[in-house]
């Protein structure tokens, strides 16, 4: 029973965090069609933004605060100058963000290291509770918290206000957003760069779960953040949640039963859910 | 009298292929006109040109004087053209209440009586106003992309084969609908059903293989039954 309730808390923090990658980009690939290879990195540059300022300030809501602004920054940047030139060229956009991955990512090594640095948890947040025999580690509870506030904001973004009509039908009918007078470029860049802040985010709040931040964390986050997407189906929101939560929890009980089998079970679980529902579990018929 | 839209030698291509070939058409304030011809001649495309959806080669268009040749779709929209897409272009997930919501620019005291005006025309939208767009039938979808045009302060309204798919009985409601929309609005219909071409609209244009071929009054088109034959194939 106790690690079935440590392996719960894991799993769903793990989740939480791989939500924050995969919920931006299923949203850039369902509403702008961009296969977004910078998500990796820009997650990265949240996680050392992050770093960077909590060492400096000890503050870490600033350190997060910072991470998210930056990155936001840095996402509606990717998307003015880079991005928004190959709209509707796949293969273009490929090449573009994976050039601008291997770019920032390399910037990344020029300003701190390619040796990984440590960080510690804001003493607020670096205990642990013991409940019936189980330690609960607070910092695993702030990230479901955390996931689960962002999860609804989304959820009443998307659902409640006009940007997030705009959004959804931007989603399956472009063209027709622009038909009836709307700048959809105008909410690609602030889609892209909203989705951006969101890896931000979750680099800043990966850094202290594992305790440092290193030069491949993104591209390893990126390629869940790209399983979650196949298995939710792009564009939805609800899928992305769904498919984070499945992987965190499936990731925390292989990784305790069988952790030789964790990279194999991911990507398995896609192969399966391509092979059967090519459109994800919740994918939306997509008219472009 | 300048005309509000004023197509003038449109030359437009898709991918590789010219479409349009040299159209040209006027349409005045307060006109109901009818763009006829055979599957294939370029009525759709025309009206995509318009909304500038397809690329202009060369020729002009004009609303009110002001050119449209090279502006971004948005704001050939926001220039006072409503555009009713063959496939009605209905926002499946969203309801019929978001679907119209998304089409006002304002939400002022005349965008929301225009919205009513809409609703009491198409009752239809009102019992279904709660209800994702996707459970909707071909004609409630067809109200509601008519609908979503009307919202808004409009010079003019494209409509692209209103009657497609549906239904004999829903195509006479929605004669009428349109009939009534056009004492109000001017209006560009793209047609194949030539009895609610002819219910609605006052002038036609016959576009084949992308060119305008002929125009006159819709009367002068009910008794030229060769035209109908070699243009229409309805004799």
């Amino acid at each position: 029973m106790d690690i079935f309730v440590t392996l719960l808390i894991n799993g769903l923090a793990e989740g939480a965090l791989i939500f924050l990658m995969a919920s931006g980009l299923s949203i850039i690939l369902g509403l702008m069609g961009v296969v977004n290879f910078t998500h990796g990195t820009l997650f990265l540059w949240g996680g050392y933004i992050f770093v960077w300022i909590f060492t400096f300030t000890n503050s870490f809501i600033l350190g997060v605060l910072g991470a998210i602004i930056i990155v936001f920054a840095l996402g509606a940047f990717f998307e003015k100058f880079f991005v928004s030139r190959v709209y509707g060229n796949v293969p273009a956009q490929i090449l573009i963000t994976l050039g601008l991955q291997v770019i920032f990512t390399d910037l990344v090594r020029l300003f701190w290291g390619a040796t990984p640095i440590t960080v510690a948890r804001p003493s607020y947040l670096a205990g642990t509770w013991t409940i019936g025999g189980v330690t609960i580690v607070q910092y695993r509870i702030f990230l479901i918290v955390v996931g689960l506030l962002i999860a609804l904001g989304i959820h009443k973004l998307l659902s409640k206000t006009k940007i997030g009509m705009v959004i959804r039908a931007g989603v399956q009918r472009p063209d027709m957003v622009q038909a009836l007078g709307i700048n959809i470029k105008l909410y690609f860049t602030l889609v892209f760069a909203a989705g951006a802040a969101l890896a931000g985010l979750g680099g800043a709040l990966y850094a202290p779960l594992v305790g440092s931040i290193s030069s491949t964390a993104g591209l390893h986050n990126q390629v869940l953040a790209f399983i979650v997407v196949v298995i939710g189906g792009m564009g939805s929101f609800i899928g992305s949640a769904a498919g984070s939560l499945f992987l965190g929890l499936m990731g925390a009980a292989v990784a305790w039963y069988a952790p030789s089998l964790a990279v194999v079970a991911n990507v398995t679980l896609m192969a399966l859910v391509l092979a059967f529902k090519p459109d994800g579990l919740f994918g939306l018929a997509v008219k472009k | 009298m300048n005309p509000l839209l004023k197509v003038e030698d449109l030359v437009s291509y898709i991918g590789l292929y010219t479409i349009l070939q040299g159209v040209s058409v006027e349409i005045n304030q307060g006109e109901a006109v009818a763009l006829l011809g055979r599957n294939g001649a370029g009525k759709t495309t025309l009206l995509k040109t318009i909304m500038g959806l397809v690329d202009t080669r060369s020729g002009l268009i004009k609303l009110d004087g002001e050119s449209l040749v090279g502006k971004p779709t948005y704001g050939i929209a926001k220039l006072g053209i409503g555009y009713v897409p063959e496939d009605y272009g209905v926002f499946d997930q969203l309801t019929v209440e978001e679907n119209i919501k998304i089409a006002m620019w304002k939400e002022d005291k005349p965008t929301l009586e225009k919205r009513d005006y809409v609703l009491d025309l198409f009752p239809d939208l009102k019992m279904a106003y709660k209800r994702l767009a996707k459970t909707l039938s071909g004609g409630q979808r067809q109200m509601l992309s008519i609908s979503r045009a009307l919202v808004n302060e409009n010079k003019i309204i494209l409509i692209d084969e209103p009657s497609k798919g549906l239904a004999p009985v829903i195509i006479e409601r929605l004669a009428q609908a349109l009939k009534e929309i056009s004492k109000t609005t001017t209006i560009l219909l793209v047609e194949q059903n030539f009895a609610l071409a002819c219910a609605v609209a006052e002038r036609y244009y016959m576009i084949d293989e992308g060119k305008t071929v002929d125009d006159g009054t819709i009367e002068e088109l009910k008794q030229n039954t060769e035209l109908q034959r070699k243009h229409l194939g309805v004799i």
